[in-house]
């Protein structure tokens, strides 16, 4: 194991500031801190392999394939990081002079056009963080919206397939949730909607395809019955990677949306962010997008404040997260419309042909034809004691992430796959072959899968432990 | 499955004992054991009212979290301050050392409302 | 360009085996026709060469990396090589969220060392892995201390940076929480005293102010946390990570809750983000607090490793009773932060901090020198950002300054009409003796 940064003794002398003026650095006592932090002082060539140790102790998208359903774990384009990294972008402060930053200007002007012409809706924010913040800032304006039209709407439809941040994102924002059971396959009924539809839902929260990689095939009816109850759709864009030239959300009938570029658009997830999570809305709510918003007058690129009044208001500092919306607007750019469609296509042949290929060996719960992903089910299919954990952490000894597993929650012992566009069949035939082994040896050696994995840096950690006497630092 | 024949029992997995006008309230050793590995607590405050049924209190394990009912209506007396610093007492012990809390019963019929050991075993 | 390594031969086979002739057939089967696009109608991919050009002309337009006197939440610091290095390996930056433990442990010792800084910094004893951004953690630090006292009023000062206070009206907009504004002393720039005590009860459920507050000036923080713990009510700090190499700590002066924005340590500015907010709080509020959370542990031979815990906090589980919605951190601005912290260690913190202070108190000298200009507060006690209220016309100071490739002061006039002739001036240990005195001799200069 790596030692921890503190366990390391201090070994270096040198300064890393040279002062040009003279130190002035008289402070009243009452200012100032007592203790210096326990911060070891070492030498760069210290810190670099320390660091450098640990990143050999990850799995990473640049070394191994993630079928990790629902995160759209696609290549990551260097060149896009090679772009966002570049001092013409870096070192720019967001409160310079508004004609020395056009260029900055211009590419979130274009990428919000992009943006609408695939997701076929009119307008967007792009300053969301994650997909979490932008659930947070679409409900936002959607509770605006009824409350400039005094109409007080207090609860939301969220199937109960949806992933867990949809009604956390309800509740901050000051909405109560209505849970809607799916059917089997997890799709929505029309009729089952319409029992629990009452004039004070708001809207509802749907992902489309659904966690189980099935197209809502009710979508217009759903869309018809929602909106004749005064009501709105929103889509979580979690699943947008299935639909792209294939399918608009705009033209289901959905009214609000927030789409993921960190996976639909490419751009790294970075071991848990930055990621970046643009709301979309129709014409009839972009009063109430956060500000700013970018504006084209006259040639000129500007940020525009004058819907601060009807605005949600702020979402976070500055305008977003623009090094991730440069990265997605360098992929639009490289793989163009025709790309996207090419994209999203693949990515259904792929999953479809993984799950062909795996279909005698577990329960398909929801079907033998899917879209960009599919949900398995491994109950009664492994061996004695054996659980879909087991099977998760068996394939990481074989060098492969894990699959998402039990979710969505109402699929028991589910483990859910999405293959992405960018792996190709020679992988994608190799990952089968791997899990059916795993499968088979649940049943022969059980112990060896409910012991794994056993070639990774640690085995399985103690989390009981960690939760009990949690140690969180130095 | 350990369920004494001299408590009472909610649905909702909780168990009740009565000592004078007092109502001592825990969870059961078949929600212990569904839970598993208990690793985190929350009591009410001494002093606070419920209602029976009424949420007032959460368990929660590595990887889920409920919510605790009050099986009577009443004003909290007593809290068992041990299971905040070692949830384990509750897989442990579930009916003794790992007890939640204590209520003042408002409603001796409240107890009425709750099964019996017999009813509740029946029930899970 | 696009990065589909299937050839025809091979999505024929692909396609046999699914059972269908052709992809249309297969997107027929799932896709009712109602709803299906023609096409995207977006200009067609292009090669890396091109597509490099084509940056290469948005990135023409942008004036970047001059010397820049702007700070107000963002500042141009330094940034050490190895930063750059340790971030840019992709087992880093290609990472999922570490939920697989196992295949994880890089990125996740990381992010218990970076928590472990954040409270050597704050003197606080627990850190999150991050949050998005300064004013989002301050945001969630309202939402946390709402959610622990019960109460639903709190005191914010007027003197917190305005995007802060714009982001916290936005996340407590439907939590029926009333925000009350602290004015300050209009000599010193710092929170008014009385007007605290005044203005705050036992229902306040915390009281947030900001150190060097917005104005660049350092708020005597102890007697302002004691005024809150007399009410009774949470004291929640938003500091500068840097200043804290230097200035007494949230810790010290009893705060319950430190936020503030984490670019300052190790990352580029970025046109504002992506960033990362720091989160740190007393050992009482830890199951309270918003956010992910790595902790140290055993594996089954008993060897130390890392995981992600107090997990049933988080909406993956509680769902709609989480502490936040947040399912994410910035773990990639928090490993820059990590980095750049062990490069620099207790030693080159401080002599940061110090040489922020120093050249920022350089500068102020030679401007309080140049006629037309008057330090808006007298009496003032900064850290590296401070205000000067000018004669002199601040659009033509702007101009000037550009044309010798100087981002100079921000005005402040979108504060409101009293900062209308007012500039603020940051200066950080990057920010050269020549490049302060060509800042100095152009104002100077300017009619």
């Amino acid at each position: 194991m790596n030692k921890i940064l503190n366990e390391i003794n201090s070994d270096r002398e040198t300064q890393i500031f040279d002062c040009d003026v003279e130190n002035d650095i008289a402070l009243d006592e009452k200012y100032k801190r007592k203790n210096n932090p326990n911060i070891p002082d070492l030498a760069e060539g210290t810190v670099v392999r320390h660091y450098t140790a640990l990143s050999r102790k990850n799995y990473a998208l640049s070394t191994t394939f993630y079928p990790l359903g629902s995160c759209t774990m696609k290549y990551n384009p260097i060149i896009n990081e090679k772009i966002a990294s570049c001092a013409k972008f870096a070192e720019v402060h967001p409160l310079q002079p508004e004609n020395t930053v056009q260029g900055n200007l211009e590419i979130m002007f274009e990428l919000e056009k992009a943006l609408c012409e695939i997701s076929g809706m009119n307008n967007f924010t792009l300053q969301p963080a994650a997909g979490a913040h932008g659930e947070h800032t679409g409900l936002l304006i959607i509770s605006e919206y009824f409350k400039s039209k005094k109409e007080k709407r207090t609860k939301i439809i969220v199937p109960d397939s949806a992933h867990g941040t949809n009604p956390a994102s309800a509740n901050l924002s000051g909405f109560e949730v209505i849970s809607l059971k799916s059917e089997p396959d997890g799709t929505l009924s029309p009729d089952k909607l319409k029992e629990i539809l009452t004039p004070e839902i708001a809207c509802i929260m749907m992902t489309n395809p659904n966690t189980l990689g099935v197209f809502e095939k009710h979508i217009p009816e759903i869309a018809e019955i929602m909106h004749a109850n005064g009501s709105l759709l929103y889509y979580d864009g979690a699943n947008l990677n299935a639909v792209m030239g294939i399918a608009r959300p705009g033209d289901m009938g959905f009214d609000v949306m927030h789409i993921n570029l960190h996976k639909t658009f490419s751009t790294p997830h970075g071991g848990g962010g930055p990621g970046s999570g643009p709301v979309g809305v129709k014409s009839f709510l972009k009063d109430f997008l956060p500000v700013p918003t970018v504006v084209n007058e006259n040639g000129l690129f500007k940020l525009n404040y004058k819907n601060k009044k009807t605005s949600v208001g702020q979402m976070k500092a500055f305008y977003g997260n623009f090094p991730v919306l440069l990265k997605a607007f360098v992929y639009i750019k490289s793989v163009g419309g025709n790309g996207l469609k090419e994209a999203s296509v693949q990515a259904n042949i792929n999953a479809n042909y993984v799950l062909n290929l795996l279909k005698d060996k577990v329960t398909v719960p929801a079907g033998n034809v899917c879209t960009h992903e599919f949900v398995l089910s491994s109950k009664g299919r492994l061996g004695e004691g054996v659980r879909t954990l087991d099977v998760a952490k068996r394939l990481l000894d074989y060098g492969y992430y894990a699959p998402t597993i039990y979710f969505p929650l109402i699929v028991e012992e589910a483990m859910m796959i999405e293959p992405t566009e960018t792996e190709s069949k020679q992988t994608l035939d190799e990952f089968v072959k791997v899990l059916s082994g795993i499968i088979d040896e649940s049943k022969n050696n059980p112990e060896a899968v409910k012991n794994a994995p056993s070639k990774t840096p640690v085995s399985r950690l103690n989390e009981v432990e960690a939760a009990r006497n949690p140690k969180l630092r130095w | 499955m350990n369920i004494p024949s001299n408590l009472f029992y909610a649905k909702t997995h909780e168990w009740a004992r009565k000592e004078g006008s007092k109502v001592y309230v825990g969870i059961t050793d078949h929600a212990q054991h569904e839970i598993t590995d208990i690793v985190h607590v929350e009591l009410p405050e001494v002093g606070k009212k419920f209602k029976k049924t009424q949420p007032c209190a959460v368990v929660e394990s590595v990887k889920s979290a409920f919510d605790i009912y009050s099986p009577v209506s009443g004003t909290v007396v007593e809290v068992n301050d041990a299971v905040l610093s070692s949830p384990e007492l509750i897989n442990q012990s579930p009916y003794e050392k790992g007890f939640f809390f204590a209520i003042e019963l408002e409603n001796e019929n409240d107890l009425k409302d709750l099964l019996s050991a017999e009813d509740y075993k029946k029930s899970i | 360009m696009n990065y589909i390594p299937v050839s025809k031969q091979d999505k024929q086979r692909m396609l046999e085996i699914v059972g269908v002739k052709t992809e249309e057939e297969l997107i027929s089967k799932q896709i009712p026709e109602k709803v299906r696009a023609s096409k995207i109608n977006l200009s067609d991919g292009v090669s890396e060469l091109k597509v490099l050009e084509l940056f290469k002309q948005y990135g023409s337009k942008n004036k970047s990396s001059a010397a820049c006197f702007r700070g107000a939440g963002i500042y141009d610091h330094f940034v050490p090589a190895a930063v750059d290095e340790i971030t840019g390996r992709s087992d880093f930056w290609t990472a999922y969220t570490p939920y697989q433990a196992e295949a994880s442990q890089g990125t996740l010792q990381a992010i218990f060392e970076y928590q472990s800084m954040i409270c050597e910094l704050t003197g606080l004893d627990t850190s999150n892995a991050s949050m998005y951004d300064g004013a989002t953690a301050a945001a969630e630090a309202a939402l946390l201390a709402v959610r622990t006292s019960k109460k639903n009023k709190i005191a914010v000062a007027q003197t917190l940076n305005p995007q802060y206070l714009e982001v916290i009206e936005t996340y407590l907009k439907k939590q029926n929480v009333k925000i009350i504004k602290i004015e300050s002393d209009e000599k010193t720039g710092a929170v008014n005293i009385s007007d605290l005590q005044n203005k705050t009860d036992v229902d306040t459920a915390c009281v947030m102010i900001q150190s060097p507050n917005f104005f660049g000036v350092i708020e005597d923080m102890q007697a302002l946390s004691d005024i809150a713990k007399s009410k009774n009510a949470l004291f929640a700090a938003v500091v500068n990570p840097v200043s804290l190499g230097l200035l007494k700590t949230p810790g010290e002066y009893g705060a319950d809750i430190a936020v503030g924005e984490g670019q300052p340590l190790g990352n580029k500015m970025h046109f504002g983000g992506s960033t990362f907010g720091f989160m740190a709080v007393k050992k009482s509020l830890e199951w309270k607090m918003p956010g992910r959370v790595v902790g140290k542990t055993t594996d089954k031979n008993g060897r130390t490793g890392f995981v992600l815990t107090l997990q049933s906090r988080e909406q993956h589980i509680r769902r709609e009773k989480a502490t936040s919605n947040i399912c994410t951190n910035s773990a990639l601005n928090a490993l820059a932060a990590c980095v750049y912290t062990a490069v620099l260690g207790k030693s080159g913190l401080k002599e940061l901090a110090e040489t922020n202070i120093s050249k920022a108190r350089y500068a102020f000298n030679k401007i309080k020198n140049i006629e037309g200009f008057t330090p808006l507060f007298e009496n003032g006690i900064f850290f590296n950002e401070f205000v000067f209220k000018t004669t002199k016309n601040i659009k033509k100071i702007e101009k000037e300054l550009l044309k010798n490739n100087i981002i100079g002061p921000l005005s402040l006039a979108f504060c409101g009409k009293k900062y209308k002739d007012c500039l603020m001036f940051a200066v950080t240990e990057k920010r050269t003796k020549n490049e302060i005195d060509a800042l100095t001799g152009i104002i100077a200069n300017v009619k």
